[in-house]
């Protein structure tokens, strides 16, 4: 499990105090920070800042970008933007899929994937397109997807 | 730098930065917005730094990073100044020989430059491709020149020249009524009259006022604001102050998604140099005026980009639409009269300023004036951002600049204005692209996503997933947009998985005419538009699904079935290699057989098979041909007259 140093957290806390209608950027802060938002961070930002956790919970569950779960060594975003979709983006996705043994938004239980779908990447000419850590793997079919997978320990 | 504090000051310094450029100094400028960083203009950008220092060329040559040139589908681009020369789809490998060929011997690439497919002709310069030849570009031109980080390209493009002219010349009042005169609609999706919007904010009773510029550009296939705000952040901020000026602002939000980095992180770079040069803060170009912004990430929900729902992002609170009948212009923003629109409204309003009203009517239509930024994307041979003048046809659009379907498909359909828009047929091709005609025909204009479909893409299944997108997005607030959307995804999903059931057409309409007249905001009144439009225009398509369980496309899973053609396979043994499950009974020189009962569908078989032979097909709507028997498997292969059967 992707451990959360508490320390961190307070110095990013730190900047933002005494500001108003700062808790999204906070969050986006730690989950940029950790890849997730786990709960101990959450019942640390309660205290310091004095906003409720359950204002926290559902903020951190409404928007997209936030994560309650921890995630796992590679995140693989695959992108399902309209221009992919013509392309054949799902069939790229199912075949993730199988090859996994995970549903979208789930994490392998050996840590090493998690697979997230994404709205649009924004660079609709490499379509079908997944987004592995940093790098884009463009004009993809499912035949490749074993081979680009093999590429992340 | 000193802070510039009058008009002569800012006239001074340009003259100044272009006095010291030397023209004839070869500069290679490189494309590195978000889509050429996918494909790599990072690592060209490394090798051309590498080779110029080998070659100890560093003070001679220069190197601008740009934003995007809009022509992503043969990224990254290079431009050598001052010959203008324009490369595509350059790698690091091609890097020395530009060097040595190129900027020492002044020779060209014959291999890196365009090549026109039709007449067989090479083009040196970008103005000459197709591609380019056919758009107006005046928002976007400051893409090609200017590096986002340096504000000096700017203002030696002559920017920051019209927020001096309003600042020093014209009164709020002037400011209005010019833009009024030039008929400005908001670029986000509404299109409505910007000028009206700004009085009513400038107007209503409160202090302070905010402006926000809403760069949340949610829609998937649709990404020119980021462009903008990645490419030519000065634009917008200087757009921002001159309607701030306007209303009587000093206060602006920028709300960009944190899934654009580079967007954030050119913003605030631009922020810092505009807030250096005085172009923000106080007392802005000796005017008095003062106005200061605020960069807020977006954290990702499609939802926030609605006015008000932005507005409670904003405030820290869960981005969901505040009810309509109360007006974000009079209380938006911790109850302050607020005024929002999208990056490239706010782009164009400098060019407003800089060539008059008059010049702006003169470009586009009656009911929508100016160019308009389309992103082109999907099955269009060139991918890429396309501005144009409101008004020219689809046609000319997706043909000329967009290069026809690839692969020499069939058109179907042309998706415009996101989720919620609609699908507009070939027979509306030659239509006009405006506000006032895209919503004639059903659709509407949105941010200017323009996705483009051909024969192999399952209308039905796209109706599916604009619903799911929508689905997922909806905030859940008010019942007919949150119900309204889950019966019609279990319709659809029905209607895909081949368990369609008359009377599912009819339900979709009543649905749909319920959400467009009680939902409380417009995503939920638009989002029946997908359904609705695609009924309208491809009713056959649903009947197909529906009625004969088959899916003309070939997309949809469960009514299709992948075979071998028993005489074009050539047993090579491809498929069954790659077969994850293994149900691809092939063999030696024994034609192979899909075992129907074993088979998901996930079309390995269909995407590897050499196409040259093109064994595997799809079928659907009519049952798989039973197996060629055992006997019947086996191919011969005579001494050099290729195969025979026995």
């Amino acid at each position: 499990m992707a451990e959360i140093n508490l320390k961190r957290v307070d110095e990013i806390i730190e900047g933002y105090k005494g500001e108003e209608g700062v808790l999204i950027q906070l969050l986006l802060d730690i989950q940029n920070e950790f890849n997730w938002i786990s709960p101990e961070a959450i019942a640390r930002i309660s205290e310091q800042m004095r906003i409720p956790k359950s204002q926290i919970y559902r903020i951190a569950s409404f928007y997209k970008a936030m994560s309650l779960k921890p995630v796992g060594r590679h995140i693989i975003h695959v992108c399902m933007g309209t221009a992919c979709q013509v392309r054949g983006a799902p069939k790229i996705l199912d075949r993730i899929e199988e090859n996994l043994k995970i549903k979208e938004g789930e994490t392998t239980s050996d840590m090493r994937f998690s697979l997230k779908r994404v709205n649009c990447l924004g660079c609709c000419a490499m379509g079908p397109v997944i987004l592995v850590d940093g790098t884009y793997h463009g004009k993809i079919t499912s035949a490749m997807v074993e081979s680009i997978l093999g590429q992340y320990e | 730098m000193p802070r510039i504090r009058s008009k002569a000051d800012l006239k001074a310094l340009r003259k100044t930065i272009v006095g010291h450029r030397d023209l004839n100094k070869p500069y290679i400028t490189l494309c590195s917005g978000t889509a050429c960083h996918a494909t790599g203009s990072d690592v060209v950008a490394a090798a051309i730094q590498e080779e110029l220092e080998k070659q100890g060329l560093t003070e001679e040559v220069g190197v601008r990073r740009t934003g995007c040139h809009g022509f992503c589908e043969r990224g990254p681009i290079i431009i050598i100044y001052p010959e203008e020369i324009c490369y595509l789809n350059v790698t690091p490998e091609d890097v020395p020989e530009i060097i040595e060929k190129t900027i020492k011997e002044k020779q060209i690439i014959d291999r890196l430059l365009y090549l026109d497919s039709e007449t067989g002709e090479r083009k040196v310069h970008e103005q000459d491709i197709p591609f380019y030849k056919y758009q107006t570009r005046l928002v976007f031109s400051g893409n090609l020149w200017v590096d986002p980080t340096n504000i000096e390209d700017y203002i030696a493009l002559g920017g920051y020249r019209a927020l001096a002219k309003v600042l020093n010349e014209m009164t709020p009042e002037e400011v209005l009524e010019e833009v009024k005169r030039a008929n400005l609609r908001g670029r986000g999706g509404g299109g409505f009259p910007a000028g009206w919007k700004w009085e009513s904010t400038r107007d209503a009773a409160g202090e302070p006022k905010y402006v926000i510029v809403n760069c949340d550009e949610g829609d998937p296939g649709a990404y020119m604001d980021r462009s903008i705000m990645e490419g030519n952040p000065h634009r917008v901020i200087e757009g921002l102050a001159i309607v701030a000026y306007a209303i009587g602002s000093h206060h602006g939000f920028f709300y960009v998604r944190q899934e654009y980095p580079l967007a954030v992180n050119n913003l605030a770079i631009a922020l810092e140099q505009a807030k250096e040069y005085g172009f923000l803060g106080a007392d802005i170009l000796g005017s008095g005026f003062e106005f200061d912004v605020i960069v807020h990430r977006g954290a990702g929900a499609f939802v926030s980009g609605e006015s008000s729902a932005l507005m409670n992002a904003i405030e820290g609170k869960v981005g969901e639409p505040r009810p309509k009948y109360i007006h974000t212009s009079e209380s938006g923003v911790w109850d302050k009269p607020s005024n929002l629109n999208n990056v490239e409204t706010y782009a164009i309003v400098p060019l407003i300023f800089e060539k008059g009203a008059e010049w702006f009517c003169s470009i586009g239509t009656e009911g929508s004036k100016g160019t308009k930024i389309f992103s082109l994307v999907g099955e269009v041979n060139n991918t890429g951002l396309v501005e144009v003048p409101m008004g020219t046809t689809l046609r000319d659009i997706i043909y000329k600049i967009g290069g026809g379907i690839r692969s020499g498909k069939r058109f179907k359909g042309v998706q415009t204005g996101g989720p919620s828009g609609g699908i507009i047929p070939e027979q509306y091709l030659d239509s006009p692209v405006d506000f006032d005609e895209l919503t004639k025909l059903g659709s509407m204009m949105g941010s200017g996503g323009m996705i483009v479909m051909d024969e192999n893409t399952c209308i039905v299944d796209l109706a599916r997933y604009f619903v799911d997108f929508l689905c997922e997005e909806s905030c859940g607030k008010c019942v007919p947009c949150r119900e309204g959307l889950r019966r019609m995804r279990e319709i659809l999903e029905g209607i895909v998985a081949g368990k369609g059931k008359e009377g599912d057409i009819a339900m979709l309409e009543e649905i749909g005419a319920v959400m467009k007249k009680a939902s409380l905001c417009a995503l939920g009144t638009t989002a029946a538009n997908p359904a609705l439009s695609t009924i309208r225009y491809f009713r056959d398509e649903y009947e197909a699904h529906i009625k004969d369980k088959r899916c003309p496309a070939l997309v949809c899973k469960a009514l299709i079935s992948y075979y071998i053609e028993p005489e074009k396979c050539t047993a090579c043994l491809l498929c069954s290699k790659n077969c994850p499950e293994d149900a691809i009974d092939g063999g030696k020189k024994m034609i192979h057989v899909i075992d129907q009962s074993k088979c998901i569908k996930c079309g390995i078989c269909y995407d590897v098979c050499p196409s040259k032979a093109g064994a595997v097909i799809k079928i659907s709507g009519t049952p798989v041909p039973a197996p060629i028997p055992e006997a019947k498997r086996k191919i011969a292969r005579g001494k050099g007259k290729g195969e025979r059967r026995v």
